[in-house]
């Protein structure tokens, strides 16, 4: 077996922070290499370094026995790494081939050849079993369908080391299920992998050795027959982990929210919320299930006011909200967090502090009349980053700054610290650590034993199932059944959630 | 395909009017159709250099004090060395290094580019009026010529095959912009790095490097424009020459959706709107001050972009300077 990628003592600081302290890590070929740890703990960084996009202040990075040169990116891909980034590197406004040709175009004469790209993608989606469609424009295409773009990128060029950055984070369960036949395929041929998640269980299903990052330091090596998740969770948080939620029977009042006959479009105005019923009670988590893309986005914008409501209300305490009109909204009660929180959720450039009061910046303590108090705005902050744990070298530094779930905890701190009736939250660990999924359970449920009403919503059926009171199956745009969670079957619901059982 | 389409009905539209006026008049419309390429042809350009940077994410704001430097360099080299030829050349070093100065700025330094254009706009008006000198002559301009047969073609030949060198250079850099921008290997990666530059980046495509060449060759362009007013059209040099085309080219390449081809409709559409206006004044059909007659152009401008504008999406990472590993 060969070595195709040494990292030795490699170091990268940054103001405030040791990113990488003195990291050594090798992949041979034909293995897949899971890289763990919490968010912040320096798994990007290393990555980054790896393909030359970031310089490290010490240490060397060999590919198949020589050194790279940083910068080189383009040297470092004709050796054969290929990397599938977290957050896409994808032109939106470009087609499928325009992207996966960019940099290596196919040519004839001084012009890019159309058709032998074009019969290039469609033989190598056909090598991997990755289908796409060549001529699709990027932004017009579901996530799960840009990833395989993303993936057939780095595979054009005989790739021998395949980086995977999060990849299944913003996947449904079916497509991460046909992603790891992917990574098992790649891995039979010969290709080195290094695949980063935070799902423990993929995580145990494909990974051949299992490296932990804690705080910047490689903390320990250990492979899936040694450990179970519980022992990979307190690897990489440095503590035990109770990934179980422990949950006391919910004390449920009287209906504070009220959805009624809500009909909602998707982008493409194509209904796709088809007339949904339901009322949430005072103290109690709603968890609505569903596979992604059945219309729980449409419903959760439609109640938050961002969506326009095709018909049906959204009422709070019995009073009607006004369709279109966030402010108006959470005026009225409801806090919100949102699904897509680079989009919706924070201003990447404010700092953090500013971002911690975004829904109440205009209110006393944080204003008084016309001018903001910045003294109060500045306390708020301190006390919110000790709190949710907020891994920053200050609250000053920009939101853009932190890594993701970091970015999710700062979101989830300001929504959970203005105590309104509702909480609305989609997708509220997407992306987020195992430590700090706890502590995010953990403040929903002490949000709902506050007596808050909490609309949840996520793709993972586990969490539905180990947060929720009373779950909501969604399928088709449609509510198909709600059962108390005591009495809830997790193969009925999977059933439900595919549209099986009606 | 869908012929009757927004853009294919103003094709029309502007086609029966020219008839029309045509039928009326066919010599007058013919010259006011000739003068109306000329004056298009400096706003096109310009508008060329306004796509090439802001397609690589760029926005340059110094195409108008790019073309008053190089239209300065050019008629003064050209009168000093009393050729024509190395006045263009003179001016092309110039618009090259103002661009490059721009790169620099933006690029490396990565200044606010909104700054970085004005600063270029203070610096060709602070130098060109300083080294001005009055009442000097240049040996020749470059003068218009016929090319053969196709200026014998009745309407068109006058009007597009009856130019100067400078023209016919500036449509072919215009064509070629449009081919290379939408089919070569260059074209894409620019594109890439306007929309999206952790793409581009992440493909191995240096970023930097391609924004620097985009924006000093795009310099050049905006010195052909400018050598095009003092050498070709004009055949002198004033202070203010360039009179805010530079501008005016900004709009034009928004109003033509940073496509070469669609700058270079808005640029005749304009450039026609002038030469109305002045026919108007020398006609005399209407008894008004000249100075509303001038105003013409901009109104038509103002009014066909408010009803054809539509959506418009300029190039993603416009104006963001790029940082490698901020993704």
């Amino acid at each position: 077996m060969s070595t195709l990628l040494e990292v030795t003592g490699l170091t990268k600081r940054y103001p405030g922070v040791v990113a990488n302290d003195n990291i050594s890590l090798t992949v041979n070929a034909g293995e897949v290499v899971a890289l763990l740890g919490e968010n912040g703990a320096g798994k990007s960084t290393l990555l980054k370094a790896v393909f030359g996009l970031i310089k490290p202040d010490s240490g060397e990075i060999k590919i198949s026995g020589t050194p790279i040169i940083f910068g080189d990116t383009a040297g470092i891909i004709s050796r054969g790494v290929g990397m599938v980034h977290q957050h896409f590197q994808l032109v939106p406004v470009m087609t499928v081939a325009e992207n996966i040709i960019l940099g290596d175009e196919p040519k004839r004469g001084i012009f890019i050849n159309q058709k032998s790209a074009h019969d290039e993608i469609v033989a190598l989606s056909k090598r991997y079993g990755l289908e796409v469609d060549p001529n699709a424009v990027i932004e017009d295409l579901p996530v799960g369908m840009q990833q395989r773009v993303e993936i057939l990128k780095a595979l054009r060029k005989d790739v021998k080391l395949l980086i995977l950055d999060e990849p299944t984070a913003v996947l449904t369960p079916q497509e991460i299920d046909e992603l790891l036949q992917v990574i098992r395929n790649l891995a039979k041929s010969g290709v080195g992998i290094v695949l980063i998640t935070h799902k423990l269980h993929e995580v145990m299903e494909v990974a051949d050795r299992v490296v932990v990052l804690r705080g910047g330091k490689l903390v320990g090596t250990t492979s899936p027959k040694e450990t179970d998740e519980a022992g990979l969770a307190q690897m990489m948080v440095g503590r035990s982990v109770v990934l179980q939620v422990n949950r006391t029977e919910a004390k449920r009042g009287a209906v504070v929210l009220e959805v009624k006959g809500l009909q909602v479009c998707d982008d493409r105005k194509i209904m796709s919320v088809k007339g949904v019923d339901f009322s949430l009670y005072k103290g109690e988590i709603l968890g609505i299930a569903g596979v992604e893309g059945n219309g729980q986005r449409e419903l959760v914008e439609a109640i938050c006011g961002m969506r326009h409501r095709e018909a049906g209300e959204v009422l709070i305490n019995g009073v009607a909200t006004k369709d279109l009109h966030p402010h108006a909204v959470h005026e009225a009660g409801i806090s919100h967090i949102p699904e897509d929180r680079e989009k919706h959720g924070l201003v990447s450039n404010y700092s953090i502090a500013d971002n911690l009061v975004l829904n109440q910046f205009d209110q006393a303590p944080f204003a008084q009349g016309w001018v903001r108090n910045i003294a109060e705005i500045n306390k708020n902050a301190i006390s919110l980053v000790e709190k949710f744990d907020i891994r920053t070298p200050s609250a000053f530094n920009t939101a853009g700054s932190l890594s993701g779930g970091n970015k999710q905890k700062v979101v989830v701190a300001r929504e959970l610290s203005e105590e309104l009736p509702v909480l609305v939250a989609a997708q509220p660990t997407r992306g987020v650590d195992v430590g700090s999924i706890e502590f995010i359970h953990n403040q929903l449920i002490s949000a709902r034993d506050g007596g808050a009403a909490v609309l949840l919503v996520s793709a993972e059926l586990d969490e539905i199932l180990s947060l929720s009171d009373r779950i909501a199956v969604m399928s088709d745009g449609k509510i198909v059944a709600v059962v108390e969670s005591k009495d809830a079957d997790r193969n009925y619901i999977g059933r439900l959630m595919a549209g099986l059982d009606k | 395909m869908n012929l009757l389409t927004k853009r294919n009905s103003y094709f029309l539209l502007v086609a029966l009017v020219t008839a029309f006026f045509y039928s009326r008049d066919a010599s007058i419309t013919t010259s006011v159709y000739a003068t109306g390429t000329a004056f298009a042809l400096p706003l096109a350009l310009a508008a060329m250099v306004g796509i090439m940077c802001e397609r690589t994410g760029i926005v340059n704001i110094g195409i108008e004090g790019t073309m008053l430097m190089s239209a300065f360099v050019a008629f003064f080299v050209a009168y000093i060395t009393q050729n024509i030829l190395i006045g263009l050349a003179a001016a092309i070093a110039t618009g090259s290094l103002m661009g490059f100065l721009l790169a620099l700025m933006a690029v490396s330094w990565r200044m606010d580019q909104i700054i970085a254009g004005t600063i270029l706009n203070i610096l060709a008006t602070g130098l060109t009026s300083f080294l001005y000198v009055q009442g000097k002559t240049i040996p020749s301009v470059f003068s218009a010529f016929e090319v053969p047969l196709l200026s014998k073609i009745p309407f068109f030949g006058p009007v597009l095959f009856i130019h100067g060198a400078l023209t016919f250079l500036g449509l072919a850099i215009i064509l070629a912009l449009y081919v290379a921008i939408y089919h070569t290997s260059w074209g894409l990666r620019s594109r890439a790095v306007g929309e999206h530059p952790s793409s581009a980046d992440t493909a191995g495509v240096s970023v930097v490097r391609l924004r620097y060449i985009n924006v000093t060759i795009a310099g050049a362009i905006g010195a052909i424009a400018g050598a095009y007013l003092s050498l070709e059209l004009v055949g002198s040099f004033e202070r203010g020459f360039v009179a805010g085309k530079g501008f005016t080219a900004l709009a034009l390449m928004i109003f033509g959706r940073w496509n070469p081809l669609g700058a270079l409709a808005a640029a005749l559409f304009f450039g026609l709107a002038q030469a109305y206006a002045n026919q108007l004044m020398i006609d005399q059909v209407v008894n008004i001050p000249s100075q509303f007659t001038s105003i013409l152009p901009y109104v038509m401008t103002i009014v066909v972009l408010a009803i054809s504008a539509g959506k418009v999406r300029a190039p993603a990472a416009e104006g963001q300077p790029y940082e490698k590993g901020q993704s």
